[in-house]
């Protein structure tokens, strides 16, 4: 899509207004910001004129930076995050900042301070989070490429709602530094794109080692771009049968059929000469996820989120000493589901806690991590659906659908790339299937993402059409 | 019943580096509140620690200094709290490896070695500085960041004596090392002091009572007495249980210990490890060579300047402690001068002096090169040794070369003969009864010769010489 546009851009500008037109005429609540006066810079760099949005938890340099929460509603950066410096140096226009679940804790794309996202395919039906700005903008053809970040599957499962594709490389591939910390060691920057291939191309002009992140690594040797078209050769894939097996206790009618259709998925992908073999892991370990993922995500969200006192940057609030105004700004800045996880964190890290939950949330990581990358010795991938059904009504049992999902979180847990590609349609709304590779096996991962999207035949699909 | 105090230390110091322990900021004191900041410092969302090797460097000189052992594995962890003078909410610290642990050293008290044990040294930061007012108060940040490292020892020092002996030690080895400027009037060094009392020949510890923020050696002598005596006097009228675990404070005006809270056994700091900061491995090629970087350390230095070059032990104590005064020495050896002779001048003239002017020896304008043109004629016999006294003040308010000062001030000794004999013949001419009543056998007239000749020439001549011409011409 983006190689589309770029032949189109004849007369400067006119790509940017034009999604800065559909930003303003779209009915999703997808903007905290819409940038009106973005501009092209330079005309001859890789991604010149093409415009992008960066969910609100980018540091953008002079632009409203508020996470979606309320205790960073007036919040102006004076720096930018460096995957929005490295857009800015090759072309790439920031059109908007979009709407995401508070401070990235949320997966329904319902919680931010502006309010609920609207799913582009069904008014109706929510997003999934928390980039779910990122997502229903890209959807929605606004613009060809969004900015996002994932901690427990935050662009994957919302690509997998609005039927676009997500993509968060290896850990430490693209700097975190200027991405408002979330939980450190499980955030990652991703994009999300229409297809494989912008995914790629994107990712390649953002990743890189970034002497203000210690955790960036050099990743000069990696042209993603270039991998895709490699010769795919017999790759071997794998899927959790306990994961994808019917027996949810409260199944749906659109989990069956989202499962029906991935077994589909899984006989087209063979049809390219992949293996594609059943692994059955202990379900006890595979419940243990989604409590392992909650507890350290909230102790160190907890902490990365102590910065947000008022006192420097946000709303400052009322008192008569410090502690009395960090109290109420912390009292009124965010949700009480926010506020739930900060005492959650606060109660794992206790000295007398420590041990039995953040610790012990350290082991299974450790053990699921490790299982995994044991698999990844014989396998090239990890193919899983990415959502369990498609994008819930808003007003539906949201946390039933959630919390069984909660398998994406294994690619936070080890670092693995991950890719979520649209698979297909339940009930008219688009669902995805994800593949997760070996760390720093980007290339073969987007190599087998790019083939798979080739014979699946949903690249470019927005709701304004295919192709 | 006989009391006696065991006292444990924790020295914090902020070590030298170009910049700041997690950012790019300079790590340099500035007036100027908020002028040496980064959005790190300040923490701003998105802004991530990026660790200074320097810093990790100089803790490693300080844990090497102390035998301490050193992990393989960097680690540094977080120290969750919220103070207005703490940006992001906690502070990054070691708790989890530090980067010293069970360290010994020997420290001079007076004439007896005393052994101290190192609990731990780890590296954290610095936080902001608050400046209270009537109703409000402002940060500023300047600090924030700063490298820090705090040193730990077990409580294992018995009087206050000891306890400021350790930390003036320690402040020399930081100085040696170069680890920091370590100077307390710029508020480089602060100091917590565990002060508790137990019965002489018991085994348990008493209660322990720590004083917070004590930031000169004066006063943690001072508030180590202070405790002592109020301890004590708790213990002796029956009211022991008074003594509590709780932080007090050292007040300055009243010079006496005030009650900030009751412990921290109530405060949990939710340490965890910095998941922004990988795991970073110490490689032995490293520790190699920051350990060929140590200087020779004052206890060693001392040492050899006794065994070497037979210092009293006084002299060589003088010498050695500041690495600036033991630099001087040893650059006084280097070019030429006689050690027994650089160490009496550095001792009495040039101790005295700089501590006359309140000065330092390192912005000292007498440079060893300038001693050296001070002794070598004094050595030589060209000036006598009271000019050479004079020549040392006369270079120090002139600021110019001794050279050139003793030609300005005609300091030169007259030992030309031919002058000599002219002036004697004189001398002898004029007091023929003086040359008669000694040759009667009045020997004691030969110094009243010497004397005329001094008087004439201002004192000047060589008296080896005029003795030498005056028996000559006496015969």
């Amino acid at each position: 899509m983006i190689d589309t546009l770029k032949t189109k851009l004849k007369t400067g500008d006119e790509l940017i207004n034009e999604s800065i037109i559909k930003a303003k005429n779209s009915n999703l609540n997808a903007f905290v910001t819409i940038i009106n006066d973005a501009k092209v810079e330079d005309k001859d760099l890789v991604l010149s004129g093409i415009p992008y949005v960066a969910k609100d938890n980018f540091s953008t340099k002079g632009i409203l930076s508020t996470a979606s929460s309320n205790s960073l509603k007036d919040y102006i950066p004076f720096f930018d995050a460096t995957a929005i410096k490295k857009l800015k140096e090759t072309g790439a226009v920031n059109i908007g900042k979009t709407v995401m679940d508070e401070l990235g804790m949320g997966e329904t794309g319902t919680t931010g301070h502006t309010g609920a996202v609207k799913n582009p395919w069904d008014n109706e039906r929510i997003t999934g989070g928390s980039s779910a700005g990122s997502c229903a903008a890209v959807a929605a053809g606004i613009v060809p490429f969004a900015l996002g970040s994932d901690t427990g599957g935050s662009i994957r499962k919302p690509s997998s709602y609005c039927g676009v594709v997500g993509y968060k490389p290896t850990y430490g591939m693209i700097s975190r530094y200027g991405l408002f910390a979330l939980a450190s060691s499980f955030d990652h920057v991703g994009v999300i794109t229409t297809s494989v291939k912008d995914a790629a191309l994107v990712v390649d002009t953002i990743k890189g080692i970034d002497e203000n992140d210690m955790t960036s690594w050099d990743s000069s040797n990696i042209n993603l771009t270039s991998s895709l078209t490699a010769n795919i050769k017999t790759k071997k894939l794998f899927y959790i049968k306990e994961i994808c097996e019917n027996n949810y206790s409260d199944t749906l009618d659109e989990t069956t059929k989202t499962l029906e259709l991935f077994n589909e998925t899984l006989n087209k992908v063979r049809t390219l000469g992949f293996t594609v073999d059943e692994i059955s892991i202990d379900k006890t370990l595979l419940n243990a996820i989604y409590p392992a993922y909650f507890t350290i995500a909230s102790a160190e969200a907890t902490s990365n989120m102590a910065n947000l006192t008022g006192m420097i940057f946000g709303p400052r609030g009322k008192g008569k000493t410090a502690e009395e105004m960090m109290f109420d700004h912390r009292t009124n800045g965010f949700s009480p589901l926010i506020k739930r996880k900060f005492i959650i964190g606060s109660y794992v890290l206790r000295a007398e806690n420590i041990d039995r939950y953040l610790f012990n949330s350290a082991k299974v990581r450790k053990i699921i991590t490790d299982k995994i990358s044991d698999l990844f010795k014989t396998y090239d991938g990890m193919i899983l659906p990415a959502s369990l059904s498609p994008a819930p009504k808003a007003d539906d049992k949201l946390p039933v659908y959630l919390k069984t999902e909660q398998y994406l979180a294994i690619a936070n847990f080890g670092g693995f790339p991950s890719i979520t590609i649209p698979s297909g349609f339940v009930n008219n709304m688009p669902v995805g299937i994800n593949i997760t590779g070996n760390i720093k096996d980007d290339e073969n991962l987007l190599n087998i993402a790019y083939n798979i999207e080739n014979i699946l035949g949903y690249k470019n699909q927005t709701t304004k059409g295919g192709k | 019943m006989a009391l006696k105090v065991v006292i444990g230390l924790e020295m914090h110091c902020e070590l030298k580096t170009v910049s700041k322990v997690f950012s790019k900021s300079k790590n340099e004191y500035n007036d100027l509140p908020n002028s040496v900041v980064s959005p790190v410092d300040m923490a701003f969302p998105g802004t991530m620690p990026l660790l200074n090797k320097e810093a990790v460097k100089n803790s490693i000189k300080m844990a090497m200094c102390l035998n301490c052992a050193i992990p393989e594995i960097l680690i540094f962890d977080r120290k969750n709290y919220f103070y207005p003078d703490l940006s992001k909410g906690y502070q990054i610290t070691q708790n989890t490896s530090p980067i010293g642990v069970n360290g010994k050293i020997e420290v001079e008290v007076g004439d007896a070695l005393i052994p101290i044990t190192i609990h731990d040294i780890h590296l954290e930061e610095d936080t902001a500085s608050l400046d209270h007012y009537f109703d409000y108060s402002l940060i500023d940040y300047n600090r924030a960041g700063v490298p820090l490292l705090e040193i730990v020892t077990d409580p294992c020092i018995y009087s206050p004596d000891a306890a400021v002996a350790f930390l003036e030690h320690l402040r020399n080895i930081y100085k040696y090392t170069g680890a920091s400027d370590a100077d307390t009037k710029k508020g480089q060094i602060r100091c917590d002091v565990n002060v508790s009392l137990m019965e002489e020949g018991s085994t348990t510890l008493g209660t322990k009572v720590e004083v917070k923020n004590v930031n000169s050696f004066s006063n943690v002598h001072a508030a180590i007495l202070y405790e002592i005596d109020r301890q004590t006097r708790l213990i002796k009228a029956g009211r022991q249980d008074e003594i509590i675990q709780e932080t007090r404070r050292w007040d300055d005006e009243t010079s006496t210990t005030v009650r900030m809270r009751e412990k921290v056994e109530s405060v949990d700091y939710k340490y965890y490890i910095d998941p922004n900061i990988p795991k970073i491995k110490i490689e032995k090629e490293w520790l190699d060579e920051i350990k060929a970087e140590i200087p020779m350390l004052p206890l060693m230095r001392k040492k050899s300047y006794i065994d070497q070059y037979n210092l009293s032990n006084y002299d060589a104590g003088v010498i050695i402690k500041t690495k600036e005064n033991s630099d001087y020495f040893e650059e006084c050896l280097e070019i030429g001068i006689n050690p027994k002779e650089a160490a009496n001048w550095i001792t009495s003239q040039i101790m005295g002096y700089l501590n006359k002017y309140n000065l330092e020896i390192n912005e000292f304008y007498l440079t060893p090169k300038r001693l050296f043109e001070i002794l070598e004629p004094l050595n030589k016999g060209k000036i006598s040794s009271k000019q050479a006294k004079e020549l040392f003040f006369k270079v120090l308010e002139d600021e110019e070369e001794p050279e050139v000062l003793i030609k300005k001030y005609n300091m030169e000794q007259l030992d030309n003969d031919d002058e000599l004999t002219q002036i004697i013949n004189k001398i002898l001419e004029n007091n023929k009864t003086q040359v008669e009543e000694y040759k009667d056998g009045k020997t004691n007239m030969f110094d009243y010769f010497v004397g005329q000749v001094m008087k004439e020439t201002k004192g000047k001549a060589n008296p080896v010489k005029v003795k030498e011409i005056l028996l000559n011409r006496l015969i």
